[in-house]
Formats: C-alpha cells, structure tokens, sequence
C-alpha cells in the first residue's frame, strides 16, 4: 500500500515543486481513476491492469485540462485563491460523479489476478503484490524520465527557477502544463492498480489523498524521489498502528506522524530546503 | 451614502426581527435559521481565515467541541445548555490554543493541511469515544415544556430564530470591533506579510492565537445551537471534514477578509441547496454540491473577493 500511496504522491508533490501550488482535487483524480478503470471492465470486460495505459492517459489529459482550464489562471493569485480554486475542482468532481454514477460502492468481480500467497506464515494479497510491483515500475518510470530525458531536466529547471528556465528557452507554460499531465498519469496508474482490489465510490478520494499529503510532507514538498520513502513510512505507519493499537484508530498513528514532522522538519526527512 | 447605508441596514435588520411575526411556516423559518447559523460559522471562520490569513481546514473540531458540550450537559443532566454554551466555548478556545501552540509555526498550505490533520484525528477520537456516544451518536432528552432555560422549544421555532440572530449579531458585532480596532490592524498586517509585521513589532504569534480564540469560541456557541435545534449529534454530523469545508465555502463564496461575505455566501449557498435538493431531486444525487464546486472555482479564479467583491467592483464603476 505505501507503494501505491507513494506514486499518488509523486503527482502531488512534482506539481507543488513546479508551482507551489497544491492540488486539492488530487484525490478526486484518483477517484476519477479508479472509475475509469471500473467502466472499461464493466462495459467492455477489461481488466483494470490491461487498461491501465488508457486509464494513465485519460489522467494525464485530464491534469493538462486541469491546468489550461483552471490553474493557469491563478498562478500568481494569493494563496487564498490557489487554496480555493482546486478545493472546487475537488468539490465538483467529487460530487458530479456522484450525480453521474450514485453513491453506491462497486468491486471488479474476477480480476486477472487474485488469491494470495503466504509465505513464513504471511498472508500476502495477489492483487496487492502487483499493485506495489506496478507503483514501484512506474515510479522508476518517472525517475528516469525526470532525471535523464531533456525534457524532464527542462521540467527540473523550470521547478527550481521559473524567470531563469524560461531565459533560457524553456517553454514553461508548456512545463506546467506537462507536469499536471504527469501527475495526472501517475494518479491515473495508481488508481488502475487499486481498482484490482479496493471497492470504488466517489468519496473514495479523499482518505487516500490524505495520507498523499502526508507522504508528500514526510518527503518534503517537491522532492520526488523521497516521497517514496515517504509513501513507505505511510503505509508501514497505516498497518503497524492497526497492528498495534485499534484497526479505527490506525489513522491517528498517520496524522500524528505528520504533525510531528512538519513541527520538527517542516522541509520534509529529505527536504532540501 | 453612509445614511443610506444605515438606513438600509436598519432596514433589514427590521425586516429579520419580524420576520417570524409574518411567516409561521416552520419550513422557511427553518431555512432561514440555517442560513444564519452558517453565516455566524463562515463568520467565526472569516475571522481567522480572512482578516488574520490562517487558512483552517479543520474548524468542525470546535463546532463538535460546543455541540458535544452541551450534548453531555443535557444528557448526563449536568447543567443548563446556556451554562454548556459558555464552557463549550471555554473548552473550543483552550482546544484552539492546544492546537495552535505548535500549529501555527506553520504556514500556508502546510497549516491548512496540519488543520485537516488535526480535525481528523479529533473526528477518529470521536467515534471510538463511548462516554461521548461514539459513533452511534448522542441523543439530547426532550424537557417539557418549552422554556429557555432547557433551551427546547417544540411549539414553535420562533425562539430558536431569535437566539441564532442573536449569534449573527454578535458575529458580525465582533466582526467589526475587530476591523477598527488595532488588533484587526494586527490581523491584516499577518496576513499580507508576517516577517514584514515582526519587523514592525506586530506580536505575530499572539496575534494569530487571538484570533483563534476568538474564532473557536464563536464556532463553538455555534455547535451548541446546532445540538440544542436538533436534539441528536454524531460525529458525522458535527465533525466531519466536510462539514469544515462547508464553512470555508460559504466564506469564500461571499467574500473572505469582509464583513458581510459570510452573510452574503450563507443567503447564497443554503436557499441554493435546498432549490437544487427539491427541484432537481434530492436523495443521494449532491447536486447541489456539483454547483457549489463549481461556483468556488469562478469566484477563485475571477474575483478572489468573492461576491461582495464582485459588488464592490461594479459599484465602482457605476
């Protein structure tokens, strides 16, 4: 699970590094998601890991709608306004797909993969097995795109420095815009993977954007590759309180581990700043 | 102008006092209750948010803290409801020091996300609360006959109208002491530029931990209304995150950081609800919220003001 967090995470967090802003519909997103990859099985029979590619790019051209319709606008408008704005997005997406497709709960039935495995005694899910080695397949994916391709340093340039990225030729409404698509297609992976076993309903969003900001502040804000880490901690922290304490209290664990992070290093465990 | 401003003012205030004189149809009384109860919530929450720029995303913790104060009083015959009023609010500004203590050392998007925390972790705490009902919620005893004292009124709304008026009053009253006073001065200069306010020797952190003060309290009276009209509280009911967000939402639609936003957003957002709940079909459909959503996003990206800004503009073009 703190694979899966952690890439919806990496979405949250390459955005805020690129703009500084926070995309508060990024849980509806990975609602959006996961009902995608819920349609195409019940309407055409296809599994949710076979339609992640479909599932990934409708994401993505609905993160680069979410900025050439919305964000764009409010770039430079006070924080108030860029707190706001993506709380409505959130708001109607959330609340459209539940007038589009009702609050009710939907499960894939017969998945390509279930059943689980147990070894030394430890019951590990099938579907969630997959689900970490997709989460982690994409991640490496979004690494090496970010770290070695030309566009993804031209990306890299314009997070660390927007005037001095576009002096030097560097199309940056051109990098917002794709870097909202990739959050989008990371969410979008995310989402296909969870669909394999987790129920799918329009509130289904929120939680797990909750412990995405909790991961992306455990990384620090805008440094991808430690919200894997991160995404990790969330997950081991989720499991060991339900283990430890009550399973309804396994939350307060999660929370608390992110007031007490931001309080004693607000940049982050691996925060650059 | 300034006189008729005030005539209008009196006006309305006119037209609120005898409105339930008029209109004995429990229905409209009820929604226009709700309206002002919101109002005062966006009010309290404006306060923070809007003049001291603490963007809080968790405020249903001190909206629980009133209801749930006045739930036990009532259920565990301890005292009046008026008497949990105040030590609801007691209870709201303490917690609000609790949380603000380490809180506010954050700021921007990490306080507001730190506000959703802490609201959630409170609402985690709530349900698995047994001497607080947990999640089967708490029921408050009916008391016959209607009187103030038990704060129960069953024959008629009228009371519950007058007193959740009176809450708007003092809101908007507080309101604006605050903008006059040097404290709503403070406010403002933490929210443009905190360093630039420490510099000019703006006490930064007590400044925000009044203004959280007072905005938990007002929240809280608010939450012991709500648990008094409706007899039945639960955690979904008074703390959920929606239910913070809710409060934002009318803010902002009406104006942040303005007197009559709240208001403004509350007689907006609520009749707009219930429009969309009865004409376009209710049960499960969240309509409303599709509109809602829709709407915070125009006002965020054309006029951050809101709609008292979008007032003021065409004022000044007039």
């Amino acid at each position: 699970m703190g694979l899966v967090y952690a890439l919806i995470a990496a979405g949250l967090s390459l955005i805020f590094g690129l703009m500084e802003i926070v995309n508060f519909a990024h849980g509806e997103m990975l609602m959006l998601a996961m009902f995608a990859s819920f349609w195409t099985w019940a309407l055409w029979g296809l599994d949710p890991l076979l339609s992640l590619p479909l599932t990934a790019g409708l994401l993505a051209a609905l993160g680069w709608a979410t900025y050439r319709g919305l964000v764009r606008f409010i770039l430079d408008a006070p924080m108030l306004a860029q707190i706001f704005a993506t709380f409505g997005l959130a708001v109607f997406l959330r609340s459209g797909a539940q007038a589009l497709w009702g609050a009710d709960f939907h499960l894939v039935k017969d998945p390509l993969v279930e059943g689980r495995l147990v070894a030394a005694g430890v019951f590990v899910g099938l579907p969630q097995l997959v689900a970490s080695g997709g989460a982690l397949l994409a991640f490496g994916l979004l690494y090496l795109f970010i770290t070695r391709t030309e566009t993804g340093l031209a990306l890299q340039a314009t997070a660390q420095d927007r005037q001095a990225a576009s002096l030097m030729g560097i199309d940056t409404q051109r990098m917002f815009a794709l870097g909202w698509a990739i959050g989008g297609a990371c969410v979008g992976v995310a989402g296909g993977l969870l669909t394999t076993f987790f129920y799918v309903f329009p509130e289904v969003g929120a939680p797990f954007a909750l412990l995405a900001y909790v991961a992306v502040a455990l990384g620090g804000f805008g440094n991808v590759p430690a919200t894997l880490a991160g995404g990790v901690v969330v997950g081991l922290v989720e499991v060991l309180g339900g283990l430890l304490f009550d399973p309804s209290l396994k939350l307060i664990g999660v929370f608390g581990l992110y007031l007490v992070v931001v309080l004693w290093r607000p940049q982050g465990l691996f925060g650059r700043f | 102008m300034a006189h008729g401003r005030l005539a209008l003012g009196v006006a309305l205030l006119a037209a609120a006092l005898l409105f339930p004189a008029f209109v004995t149809l429990p229905y409209p009384r009820d929604v226009l209750i709700r309206i002002f109860l919101f109002a005062t919530l966006a009010q309290a929450w404006n306060v923070l948010a809007g003049y001291c720029g603490q963007i809080s995303l968790g405020h249903a913790i001190f909206f629980g803290t009133g209801a749930y104060t006045s739930g036990v009083f009532v259920a565990r015959d301890v005292a009046s409801p008026w008497a949990a009023m105040l030590v609801g609010a007691l209870l709201a500004v303490v917690l609000s020091q609790v949380v603000g203590a380490p809180v506010f050392r954050l700021r921007g998007h990490y306080f507001a996300i730190a506000t959703i925390a802490v609201g959630e972790i409170v609402h985690i705490l709530a349900v698995n609360w047994d001497f607080i009902g947990a999640a089967r919620g708490l029921y408050i005893p009916i008391k016959r006959p209607d009187s103030l004292v038990n704060f129960q009124f069953h024959q008629s709304k009228a009371v519950y109208y007058y007193i959740v008026l009176g809450l708007l009053l003092l809101g908007l009253g507080v309101t604006r002491l605050i903008e006059r006073s040097r404290l709503g001065y403070y406010f403002r200069a933490v929210r443009e530029e905190q360093d630039a306010a420490a510099s000019l020797g703006v006490p930064v952190a007590r400044t925000k931990r009044v203004a959280f003060a007072i905005s938990a309290a007002l929240t809280a009276a608010c939450g012991t209304f709500y648990a008094q009209y409706l007899l039945f509280i639960d955690p979904e009911s008074v703390l959920p995150l929606s239910l913070s967000i809710l409060i934002c939402l009318v803010a902002v639609l009406g104006g942040v950081g303005t007197l009559w936003g709240p208001l403004v957003g509350a007689v907006v957002l609520i009749p707009l609800g219930e429009v969309t709940r009865i004409y376009l079909g209710g049960t499960g459909k969240a309509l409303d919220l599709v509109i809602y959503g829709a709407l915070i996003m125009i006002v965020s990206v054309v006029q951050p003001a809101g709609l008292v800004g979008i007032a003021r503009r065409f004022r000044r073009a007039a």
